[in-house]
């Protein structure tokens, strides 16, 4: 194309020129259109860039999460007075105690109730459990008197994090001016520090956002998944097989064609409402169970393995089908022996890209109840859990600062995942994938 | 041996046939001229230096075997080769004296004026009428309907096709029968009034009745058109065409009058073909 | 017995009979495998599947049906009085009767209800007993009666495909039972709710005031179920969503068939395929949390007030997450018109924008709409950006600023929380769930068909 178009030559005939009158405006129009396309590109991705961006910069703050160091006295006559070494016994005890005691020694003055109450308040009401883990997983600590980091309250956190604008007056904000203070003065003595938050990774879900964590709902997306591929591979691929090679070509593989087409379009809450009605109403199975979550997730995903699975099968040439016939081998085993092989690489492919697509699954879930608040990591399929997709919608409704950011994180750490999945597949299909 | 007979004996007709009709024709204008045109697609060289000059108001064919690159050359003729991404095309192509690969060049305004007909018909999934008035619609020839209602009608009858569907102009132009099809591609293309037609195999996609009535078109259009048509087949070149260019492996051969080469070819690889040799 | 023991022990038993059979088939061939129809290994899975089949489909039968039987026996173990109480009152008192059962606390307790107890605790007993030995029975004597068969004639190879058929044809109806199932389950429990409310009512109802009745003699229409408003907020919804997402990803799609170079190409179309594997709950989250409090501040510093649920907020970033949708097809849609006709409009002077505008886009019109009724259809049925971002409240409103509610909110709403199963409310939650079925079901139909008939105009 040219730059400037030279309307003087070629003028002749009136056609001619009137060809040349209208190449400035035809020119004009042809820049402006060809900018539309490339503004609305820019525009999109600008769109996932921003979106990207505001998730990553609200949760990388959620890695690190605010410890005070505190002398804890770990006295005999607390946690076991006799001595029994039982770890009931030591369970049962009041952790709470030398927490406290502890925070008195480093703030002698601080008297009265209020007072106290504030100062008890810098560390997370879930502390003790975490001094109880240490103590079951370390007994030898009784006698002894140790250094201990133990997480901030949540409030505390936001502050050592500089996300509070304390400019605004002390009855607008949570945190007062004395806790600024008592922080302020564990932060001269370096006894309060921004650690690797392992407690959103090994956690279970809690109300104190300093403790929560992701793993009981990573364990339960684990086994609704792992109950999804185990039903849907199999019934997937034996019905594309089906489909593909067996199926006479009458109106009633065509209504299942078109079944299956429609079923990949149908909007999958109407999934969960299915998922209700058969699988808790009738069936009478456990709620909030990743084995009906799974069993859900495995009808949305079944016919987007079997559309792949037919395309994958398609795309081994009849010549080898023929070839294999052709010494005598009956159907079945051409197909076992020599297609299925060949079309596993793009079978798999599909399969992967639906297990991403069911990672990412809410609604359906929220309907058959894996919307409840679990703190115990469960143990199987058939305990209630939650999954992180409904974690992070979980975690999206408290109003806390703490959360926003967490769930931010729960966020990047579901992206991850996909992200890994999806490279999986394209790794996959780059690798196996044959040109016929 | 037949078949050279049969060559001479229709372009004999012919040369009985213009001399009856037509005076003593003008000496002709040289309306393009190609000179050490080399065309490359990627690293594969599929024309050399080839030199051929396009008289004015001529049929000129282009014939030779699969491959030859004569569709090739016709493509430069209108830069439609610039469509293909890794064509390079190399020398000098004037029409009326003006390169039409210099930069300056407008190819929208160049496409105007040189008109293509393609092998397989190709009109738009549009009416009848639509189809033939894209072209001025475009380029803005036309400023009221009326003016542009005239164009196509004449467009269509020049291009014999009007009074077949002069009742339906609404219908789909897809809906005709593939000679109808051609001759609307043809009507399409006269409608932005070129000086230059270029026919790519029109007829190789027809019948052999629908071929004649669009060889006979031809004939009625070369008076007030400059033609250039590639064909497969030389009974076709020597009935339509005064000039011919024989192109064999991306060379141009020989090129002269249609009656010479086809009764008395300088070159040895020329009359093997012609003889049927090879092709 | 444990279900997960039962199960691995009736595989191990496959095992077995695989090599029974094998064994036997070598031996009544006098030793020669030659002499046999089919291959050895096949006798062996003739006599795995007369094992597992039968074992397994009664096992799965008796533990869907096991439940509903003891619970309707232990039903009938209780005094009349008991079981003729109102059914919201019986379920409570059976969960108690589980509960003490299985060694939890019950609410309320009674000799009455501790012996209902017992007595379920010992039907629970004795239906594991049975099911283990009719299973393992079953099991067993699979193999001992497939046994009888093996004979050197005897076309091992072809039973075994045969039933390897019948696996093959039942995996391809669960797509059909999957439907029905949908169906069913929508209409069900839709008709119970049309018994409580008029058909008229709901469809064309103007108030959406989901209550229940708190006293036994309220009637169910002291809630009002008129769904109009809630159809109106998901129309305004994918309304905006659609004006986003409709533009932008057409016009991506045209740039990247025609204009873009290949190493944009490679980058843009990945970017934007990205947009549509995100989770929804990702999209909500952002526009709970960022788009719709910006919108809210930037309405309220040019003096508009924009609700901070605002249609505008979920709408906008709906569109956004559908542009892939229709970005995609369109693509496919426009690199699909053939060649020919791109060439007979450079031939005739046409610039590429004309080419595009009056040529491959009227030709690839079919296509292109049928991909936006796609993505309608993807928009209607979208549920989490609406849950987190949009409102709760039934607004009949046409304008953008506004909160609304749509119908997949609504569904989420009606049954997160602890509803009785028959209340108005829960069947309100099918009832809107079956129209939002029927109206994707007809959209995705068309679409579909549209997009079939324009591929096989050009193949």
């Amino acid at each position: 194309m040219t730059d400037v178009p030279d309307s003087g030559q070629f003028a002749r005939s009136p056609a001619a020129e009137r060809v040349s009158a209208s190449l400035k405006r035809r020119y004009a129009a042809e820049k402006r259109f060809r900018l539309y396309g490339l503004v609305s590109i820019l525009a999109a991705i600008s769109f996932l860039l921003f979106l990207l961006g505001s998730i990553v910069s609200n949760g990388y703050s959620a890695f690190w999460q605010s410890q005070i160091r505190l002398e804890v006295e770990f006295s005999k006559a607390d946690f076991d007075p006799k001595g029994t070494d039982d770890p009931k016994v030591i369970g049962g005890a009041n952790f709470n105690a030398p927490i406290r005691d502890a925070l008195r020694k480093l703030f002698p003055a601080v008297e009265g109730r209020a007072n106290l109450r504030r100062l008890y308040g810098l560390i997370s009401p879930s502390a003790p459990f975490t001094l109880r883990n240490m103590v079951l997983a370390d007994t030898s600590l009784i006698g002894t008197r140790q250094s201990v980091w133990l997480p901030a309250s949540s409030d505390v956190d936001v502050f050592v994090k500089g996300q509070i604008d304390v400019s605004v007056p002390e009855d607008a904000r949570r945190i007062k001016d004395q806790d600024i203070a008592w922080i302020q003065a564990l932060q001269e003595r370096s006894d309060v520090e921004l650690q690797f938050n392992t407690a959103l990774f090994s956690n279970g879900d809690s109300r104190d956002a300093e403790v929560a964590g992701i793993w009981g709902a990573v364990v339960g997306s684990f086994y609704a998944l792992l109950i999804c591929l185990v039903l849907s591979f199999p019934l997937g691929v034996m019905a594309a097989v089906y489909l593909e090679e067996f199926a006479p070509k009458n109106r009633w593989t065509d209504l299942v064609e078109v079944n299956i087409n429609n079923l990949a379009a149908v909007p999958s809450i109407v999934f969960g409402l299915l998922g209700l009605a058969v699988f808790l109403n009738f069936f009478d199975l456990p709620r909030s169970a990743p084995l009906v979550g799974g069993m859900v997730l495995a009808l949305m995903t079944l016919p987007t393995i079997i559309i792949a699975a037919r395309a994958a099968l398609k795309a081994v040439p009849p010549s080898i089908r023929e070839a294999a016939l052709g010494v005598g081998a009956s159907k079945v085993q051409t197909i076992t022996h020599h297609v299925l092989p060949l079309a596993m690489p793009g079978m798999l492919t599909g399969t992967i890209i639906g297990m991403a697509q069911a990672l990412g699954e809410t609604a359906p879930l929220l309907m058959i109840g894996m919307v409840a608040f679990i703190v115990d990591i469960p143990g199987g399929p058939l305990d209630p859990a939650t999954v992180l997709p409904v974690q992070v919608y979980l975690w999206a409704d408290s109003p806390e600062r703490a959360f926003v950011e967490r769930t931010s994180a729960a966020i990047m750490v579901l992206l991850a995942f996909l992200i890994s999945m999806n490279l999986l597949a394209i790794i996959l299909r780059k690798r196996f994938e044959r040109r016929w | 041996m037949t078949r050279h007979l049969e060559l001479k004996t229709a372009v004999m007709n012919k040369k009985s046939e213009d001399q009856t009709e037509a005076p003593l024709r003008n000496v002709p204008r040289t309306k393009i001229s190609a000179t050490h045109v080399d065309v490359f697609y990627g690293e594969k060289q599929a024309l050399m230096d080839v030199n051929l000059d396009i008289n004015e108001r001529e049929v000129t064919a282009l014939i030779g075997p699969s491959g030859c690159g004569k569709s090739t050359f016709l493509r430069c003729l209108n830069r439609m080769n610039d469509v293909i991404d890794i064509c390079r095309v190399k020398g000098d192509i004037l029409l009326d004296d003006r390169n039409i690969y210099d930069r300056a060049i407008d190819v929208v305004q160049l496409r105007a004026l040189v008109g293509m007909v393609f092998q397989k018909p190709n009109p738009f999934p549009k009416s009848i009428y639509e189809n033939v008035a894209y072209g001025p619609r475009i380029h803005g020839l036309a400023s009221t309907g009326e003016e542009l209602d005239e164009i196509v009608m004449s467009s269509l009858g020049r291009a014999g096709l009007l009074n077949e569907v002069k009742d339906r102009l609404n219908e789909p132009g897809t809906g005709l029968s593939g000679g109808q099809q051609q001759r609307l591609c043809i009507a399409r293309a006269i409608a932005v009034s070129p000086e230059v037609i270029l026919m790519d195999e029109p007829c190789s996609a027809l019948d052999p009745i629908a071929t004649a009535r669009i060889e006979e078109l031809i004939d009625e259009l070369r008076a007030n058109f400059t033609i250039v048509i590639v064909t497969h087949s030389m009974q076709q070149a020597a009935r339509v065409s005064q000039r011919t260019a024989f192109f064999h492996l991306g060379n141009l051969v020989e090129v002269g009058d249609t009656e010479q080469i086809f009764t008395n070819p300088s070159d040895k690889r020329t009359q093997d073909y012609i003889t049927g040799r090879f092709g | 017995m444990q279900l997960p023991i039962l199960v691995a022990v009736i595989i191990v038993l496959s095992f077995l009979g695989y090599y029974v059979g094998q064994r036997r088939a070598v031996a009544v061939a006098g030793g020669k495998a030659r002499a046999l129809h089919s291959l050895p290994s096949y006798y062996g899975l003739f006599l795995v599947l007369w094992c597992a089949v039968p074992a397994l489909v009664v096992l799965l039968l008796w533990i869907s049906l096991e439940p509903a039987v003891i619970t309707q026996l232990t039903l009938a173990a209780l005094p009349p009085e008991t079981q003729a109480l109102p059914p919201d009152r019986l379920n409570l008192l059976l969960n108690d009767i589980r509960n003490l059962a299985n060694g939890n606390i019950a609410s309320s307790d009674s000799p009455e209800i501790r012996a209902a107890a017992e007595h379920f605790g010992f039907l629970q007993q004795v239906g594991s007993a049975a099911k283990a030995t009719v299973c393992l029975g079953l099991a067993v004597g699979g193999i001992a009666y497939g046994r009888r068969f093996i004979a050197p004639s005897f076309r091992a190879r072809n039973a075994v495909e045969r039933m390897v058929m019948v696996f093959l044809v039942a995996a391809s109806t669960i797509a059909i039972l999957t439907t029905i199932g949908i169906v069913l389950s929508l209409l069900f429990e839709a008709i119970r709710f049309f018994n409580l409310i008029s058909p008229i009512d709901f469809l064309f109802g103007l108030t959406w005031s989901p209550q229940i009745a708190l006293r036994a003699d309220q009637t169910a229409s002291a809630g009002e179920f008129g769904a109009v408003p809630i159809y109106a907020g998901t129309v305004l919804i994918s309304a905006i969503a659609m004006a986003i997402a409709v533009p932008i990803g057409l016009l991506s799609a045209i740039y990247m068939a025609e204009y873009a170079a290949p190493g944009f190409r490679s980058i843009a179309k990945p970017a934007l395929e990205i947009l549509a594997g995100i989770p929804t709950v990702v999209y909500g989250f952002f526009a709970a949390l960022v788009v719709a409090p910006m919108l809210h501040s930037s309405g309220a510093s040019v003096g508009l007030t924009i609700s901070p649920e605002s249609a505008l907020a979920a709408g906008f970033v709906m569109g956004i997450m559908i542009i892939p949708f229709v970005s995609s097809l369109s693509d496919d849609v426009i690199t699909a018109v053939p060649r020919a006709m791109r060439e007979g409009s450079y031939g005739l002077g046409a610039t590429k924008s004309e080419t595009i505008r009056r040529v491959i886009l009227p030709a690839a019109l079919p296509g292109i709409v049928g991909s936006i009724l796609l993505a309608v259809s993807r928009a209607i049925g979208e549920t989490m950006i609406v849950v987190m971002a949009a409102g709760l409240s039934a607004n009949l409103t046409a304008n953008p600023f506004e909160a609304v509610t749509t119908v997949t909110v609504q569904i989420v709403t009606l049954l997160i929380g602890d509803q009785e199963f028959d209340s108005p409310k829960t069947l309100a939650a099918f009832a809107l769930g079956l129209v939002l079925f029927v109206i994707t079901l007809f959209l995705n139909v068309i679409a579909l068909r549209i997009v079939r008939k324009y591929r096989e105009k050009y193949d």
